[in-house]
């Protein structure tokens, strides 16, 4: 043949959207910052410390397993880095290293290596390494004892806490901008509201988070809160203060939605929103754990291949 | 090509009217000095009734085995130079048919004799071949006796403008075409698709009913055309003839208009030429013209690394080559720069699930991409309605890990098409 130039022959189609691994998880980080960096200007030192280590850890976990398991490295696709992120935002600004340690290691191996890498988790890598850390060494999430040394010229007590074990009135003067503001202690990336939202919706906007799940989410929270709330309002805390306090905004928003342990078609997101909403609150209200954003997220976590069933027929398919 | 927006709250729109334009008039090119024609069929040299050497004339009917039923009208007169055998897509044979072009050859009355007295039969000897690629094949199965033509007059593919060139350009020679096809046909509809913000204005082709189809893609794929025309959709896994549909590109019934009205059957296939910076051309070139003539005609420069693409961006084929020809299924032919060349990845699934949002026809494709990359086929199609699919490439072009979901489909229909045509072949 004369011509001896060479082309590149490949499957159609020929374009694509630009959209990768990397870019989704590069977005899904900067938009968490906001309320990180509100966290380091509150809790300092520690906090940045505990971030620092856990996104590092958490990045050198996965290359460990890739190298030992021989398979290609896959750290640059930032998914280590952002599960070191998000479970740094859970801690509380005193964790000691071998909790991070730890728990980057729950996280990363057990919550997401040994199912088979990205993907392949059935649940969130960081809420998994957060429960069982959770369940092994309770007091060091225990808001109050952990940041006792820390005056920030708020009520140094846990919004959540004080509710379950002394009521509404213990928590009356906390008004729903104050909590949204920053104004109550909390897990490092948890407690800025207002960052945690405009973060979400930037990922909505963008299509890297499903805005199904985050409403639905909120939604189960507010309407549950809400019943609880009329039904005893002396015993139970309102809707609005339940959305703005622990780990509800920061579940809704970067927890819930992960990618591999959530469902993608439409009734089965309302689903799962809804009852991970749901869940928080009874576990909340009647269970013994003061928050329980984690462990519903978790559990619905476990239902979500059973409901992602739920599906519409393909065009075309007769019954 | 990156086409995302920025901002994406819905599963990505692609509109054929940002890619389509309207169609100018496409340039006429020069002719070239030699042809390819692609019959089907494997090579067996033993058997050819066409040796180089042999002299054939326009409008010839080219039948190189006697068992061959396929119509290939010869494009041009010359002396044949080359015979060989050629594998298309999925291991497709053929057998390459290379003709050195006489400037000025005299014409043969073969096909326009059988344009006088049109019957079934010799329409499927004659006409398939021509601009368009008409299937008569489909009219010969007595078990799926077709109902309802249908004529596209919109692109399946995006940027791709030559049926709605032919659908604006050429009304009288289509509706001569359609009467022609329904005198011949036992037809209860005949239905003219359009794109939907002509439909109002076009001008009329006679009794025929007109359908307008949406702009978004892929409204103009067969299927979701014969779905906007009939109401209902072509049954899963069954083809468009078994659910009693013909369809016909607007094109190829324009080119039946023309041999029933001229008694010369066109030889020139319109084709959407597009440049690598996306500058679009439509050029009408003889069918089994090289595509480096075309190229050269155009002054697009191919480098090392580039991607020649035979039809559009979503459902097109690259091909290895610039000697390809023309065939009168040719559409389109993009050149993609090398630069621009996004790669498919082998990194897993991350269950983001764009693709379900994207697919027009509601498959689960996150579910059904972990079956295919498997190999598990037949639980891809019990399980995940992979028969469904109606080919239009959405879901790897919005596909965040870049997995070639597309190929992965066409791959599984191959692979058990063949299962099939096997378990068949056992019972029998």
């Amino acid at each position: 043949m004369s011509d001896s130039k060479k082309f590149i022959v490949s499957h159609a189609p020929f374009w694509h959207s630009g959209s990768s691994v990397s870019e989704r998880h590069l977005n899904l980080i900067a938009a968490a910052l906001p309320a990180v960096l509100f966290g380091l200007t509150q809790y300092g030192g520690p906090a940045l410390a505990v971030i620092a280590f856990s996104v590092s850890t958490a990045m050198i976990w996965e290359m460990l397993l890739n190298a030992a398991m021989k398979r290609p490295q896959t750290v640059t696709d930032g998914h280590a880095a952002l599960i070191g992120l998000l479970f740094a935002m859970l801690l509380p600004a005193s964790a000691p290293w071998w909790l991070v340690l730890t728990g980057t290691f729950v996280s990363v191996v057990v919550g997401k290596m040994i199912f088979g890498g990205i993907g392949a988790n059935p649940f969130h890598p960081a809420l998994l390494g957060y429960g069982i850390l959770f369940v092994s060494w309770g007091d060091y999430f225990d808001f109050n004892e952990a940041l006792r040394n820390y005056d920030l010229g708020f009520e140094m007590l846990y919004p959540l806490w004080s509710a379950k074990f002394f009521g509404p009135d213990a928590v009356a003067h906390f008004s729903s901008w104050d909590l949204l503001a920053g104004q109550q202690i909390g897990g490092i990336g948890a407690t800025f509201g207002i960052g945690l939202i405009a973060g979400g919706l930037y990922l909505i906007a963008r299509g890297f988070v499903r805005w199904e799940i985050p409403a639905s989410f909120l939604a189960g929270v507010f309407v549950t809160a809400f019943i609880f709330h009329a039904a005893a309002p002396d015993r139970y805390a309102g809707p609005l203060f339940h959305l703005f306090t622990g780990y509800t905004l920061l579940g809704a928003f970067f927890l819930a939605p992960e990618d591999s342990s959530s469902p993608v078609n439409f009734i089965p997101m309302l689903i799962y929103g809804a009852g991970a909403g749901m869940l928080t609150m009874l576990i909340r209200n009647i269970g013994v754990y003061v928050d329980g954003v984690a462990f519903a997220i978790i559990l619905m976590n476990i239902a979500n291949p059973l409901i992602d069933k739920i599906r519409p027929k393909a065009i075309g398919k007769v019954a | 090509m990156r086409t995302k927006s920025f901002l994406s709250l819905s599963s990505p729109r692609l509109d054929y009217r940002n890619f389509a334009g309207l169609p100018g008039e496409p340039e006429l090119l020069p002719p070239a000095e030699s042809l390819t024609l692609h019959l089907p069929g494997r090579f067996r040299p033993a058997k050819a009734g066409l040796n180089i050497g042999d002299r054939v004339r326009r409008g010839q009917r080219l039948a190189i085995y006697e068992d061959q039923k396929e119509g290939v009208i010869c494009p041009a007169t010359g002396t044949v130079s080359a015979v060989g055998p050629f594998i298309g897509n999925l291991g497709r044979p053929y057998t390459a048919v290379t003709i050195a072009v006489e400037p000025d050859g005299e014409a043969d009355d073969e096909s326009a004799g059988a344009a006088g007295s049109l019957d079934l039969e010799t329409a499927d000897r004659f006409f398939s071949s021509l601009p368009g690629a008409p299937d008569f094949s489909v009219f010969f199965d007595p078990e799926t006796p077709i109902r309802t033509l249908l004529v596209s007059g919109v692109d399946a593919d995006l940027l791709v403008t030559t049926n709605q060139y032919a659908a604006r350009r050429w009304p009288k020679e289509i509706k001569k075409g359609l009467s022609a096809l329904s005198e011949v046909l036992s037809l209860e509809r005949s239905v003219l698709a359009l794109p939907g913000d002509i439909v109002q204005n076009y001008a009329s082709v006679g009794a025929t009913e007109t359908v307008g189809v949406s702009p978004e893609y892929p409204s103009g794929n067969p299927r979701l055309v014969a779905l906007a025309a009939m109401g209902e959709p072509v049954p899963a896994g069954a083809s468009m003839a078994e659910a009693g549909i013909a369809f016909m590109t607007a094109e190829a019934v324009a080119a039946i208009g023309r041999v029933v009205g001229t008694g010369r059957p066109p030889t020139e296939k319109i084709v959407t030429v597009v440049n690598k910076d996306g500058g679009k051309r439509l050029v009408s070139a003889v069918i089994g013209t090289p595509i480096r003539h075309i190229l050269d005609a155009a002054g697009i420069v191919v480098e090392e690394g580039d991607r020649i693409i035979l039809g559009g961006p979503m459902t097109g084929t690259a091909v290895y080559s610039v000697d390809h020809p023309v065939t009168p299924a040719t559409d389109a032919l993009m050149i993609q720069a090398g630069k621009d060349i996004v790669k498919t990845s082998d990194y897993p699934c991350i269950n983001c699930g764009e693709c379900n949002r994207a697919c027009p026809v509601n498959i689960q494709v996150n579910m059904l991409v972990r079956f295919l990359e498997a190999g598990k086929y037949e639980e891809a199609e019990d399980l995940y309605e992979l028969d469904a699919c109606i080919d239009c490439g959405l879901c790897s072009f919005v596909c965040v890990s870049r997995i070639p979901i597309f190929q992965y489909i066409r791959l599984a229909k191959y692979e058990l098409s063949r299962i099939r045509s096997i378990e068949e072949e056992e019972h029998e």
